[in-house]
């Protein structure tokens, strides 16, 4: 074996590792806030009552929730270009993992717009807002905050994706370890760091959803 | 039709490649979900019934897991188990992430499957004398098993998901295939279709079992 743990490396290029992580959680905020509107527009579309919008809301959910989100992004970056759709690599990822993680909130939201009970939009309807002042201003809030919790859970899991932005050279944390993994060999610490700050940084943010969570939750 | 040149052409001559790939992708799925399986049903007995020290451990072990992207155990498992003297090679090392990453979710599953079940239903078992195992193999483990098939299916297209990325420590299966036949033909979008087709497929597949098994297994009300 002769192999002794030597922390230093990691140590000297921590401002690296942080500066990806940081970028990762951008990342997933930006995506998540693309993939919101995806999402919110697809369950409004899910319970249209034209049956064309129906079909193009679950025929998207269906394609991306199957598709691999490794195949989405190599066919964003790799394939896109060749047709003469060139983007940037942040761009690129942004959208494709929006448009992914759109598929599973179409879900949370078309769920939590069941849950809602018909007597918000009869009583919108009833203090005389037209249909989408009553959508805007009661239906989406209220149901917002129902799916907050999901909400919740689909980010901490589009936030470990963004570890797959490493696989075109986007500099977020998986691709700093595999750089400093490749020019200084101490595999075993650049691994344990990396993903002790991905642990970390999940369950901080487990923490603050579940605050939020306790603040936003619908007193019964 | 079959002229060079053509896509037909094409997908002829790399038949065996593509077909070597997709064989890839669904051994490395399967055995991820079955060797995860036998893991999870380990680490979900031991989450529920363990004692507080080994629950301790396995509780450390799958928040670990959970908190850290797929990619990154399959990079570290790639890099890291060559390092401590485990001379494996990239399917097997590839195979190892999946199979710990499974496990945790198998775990979870069961365990959430476990604990929802009445107390009653324990009390009642011990009320008419039955013994620990008795009381697991033909009271407990039936319902519980009944509860956790769906998301257990689900679990499925998670592997095959995750396994598209041992194509980046170099197994042939699926992308890597298809990275490498359009490599040398040039018809990037049409293979890369082809692919993602495949892949559709077999979730597809996987999402409709899972369905069918929610109908299948839910109680009557």
């Amino acid at each position: 074996m002769g192999y002794h743990l030597n922390f230093g490396v990691v140590w000297r290029n921590f401002d690296l590792l942080l500066s990806g992580l940081a970028l990762g959680l951008g990342l997933a905020v930006v995506a998540i806030f693309i993939g919101c509107w995806i999402g919110l527009a697809a369950a409004f579309a899910m319970n249209s009552k034209h049956a064309t919008w129906r079909r193009i809301a679950s025929g998207y959910v269906t394609v991306f929730r199957n598709l691999p989100p490794y195949f989405l992004i190599v066919f964003a970056y790799f394939v896109l270009p060749r047709l003469g759709l060139t983007f940037g690599k942040i761009e690129t990822f942004i959208v494709t993992l929006a448009i992914y993680g759109g598929a599973y909130l179409t879900e949370v939201f078309r769920g939590a717009l069941l849950a809602l009970p018909r007597g918000l939009r009869e009583a919108g309807l009833a203090i005389g807002l037209t249909e989408w002042q009553t959508k805007a201003w009661l239906i989406i809030p209220v149901m917002l905050r129902n799916a907050f919790p999901s909400l919740g859970n689909n980010f901490i899991s589009l936030f470990k994706d963004t570890s797959l932005a490493a696989a075109i050279a986007v500099p977020e944390l998986t691709f700093y370890a595999r750089k400093i993994n490749t020019e200084t060999f101490r595999v075993i610490e650049i691994w344990l760091v990396a993903s002790l700050m991905y642990v970390a940084a999940c369950y901080l943010i487990a923490a603050g959803l579940r605050f939020f969570e306790r603040r936003l939750a619908i007193p019964r | 039709m079959f002229e060079q040149g053509t896509f037909l052409y094409e997908l002829w001559v790399s038949r065996w490649a593509l077909l070597q790939g997709v064989g890839a992708t669904v051994l490395i799925s399967l055995l991820a979900i079955l060797l995860g399986t036998i893991l999870g049903v380990f680490v979900g007995l031991v989450l529920v019934y363990g004692r507080w020290a080994s629950r301790f451990v396995v509780r450390m072990y799958v928040d670990f897991v959970r908190g850290t992207p797929v990619f990154v155990l399959v990079l570290a498992s790639y890099y890291l188990l060559t390092q401590i003297g485990i001379q494996l090679t990239a399917f097997q090392a590839g195979l190892v992430a999946l199979v710990v990453f499974c496990s945790t979710h198998v775990g979870e599953n069961l365990r959430g499957a476990l604990q929802s079940l009445p107390r009653g239903q324990t009390e009642a078992a011990k009320a008419i004398g039955l013994t620990f195992p008795q009381l697991f193999v033909y009271v407990l483990a039936p319902q519980a098993l009944r509860q956790a098939l769906p998301a257990w299916i689900n679990t499925a297209t998670e592997m095959v998901k995750a396994s598209t990325l041992l194509s980046v420590i170099s197994v042939a299966e699926l992308m890597l295939a298809t990275k490498q036949i359009v490599a040398r033909n040039f018809m990037t979008l049409e293979f890369y279709l082809l692919a993602g087709l495949i892949y559709f497929l077999i979730n597809y597949a996987i999402e409709r079992a899972a369905k069918a098994a929610e109908r299948r297994v839910a109680l009557p009300s």
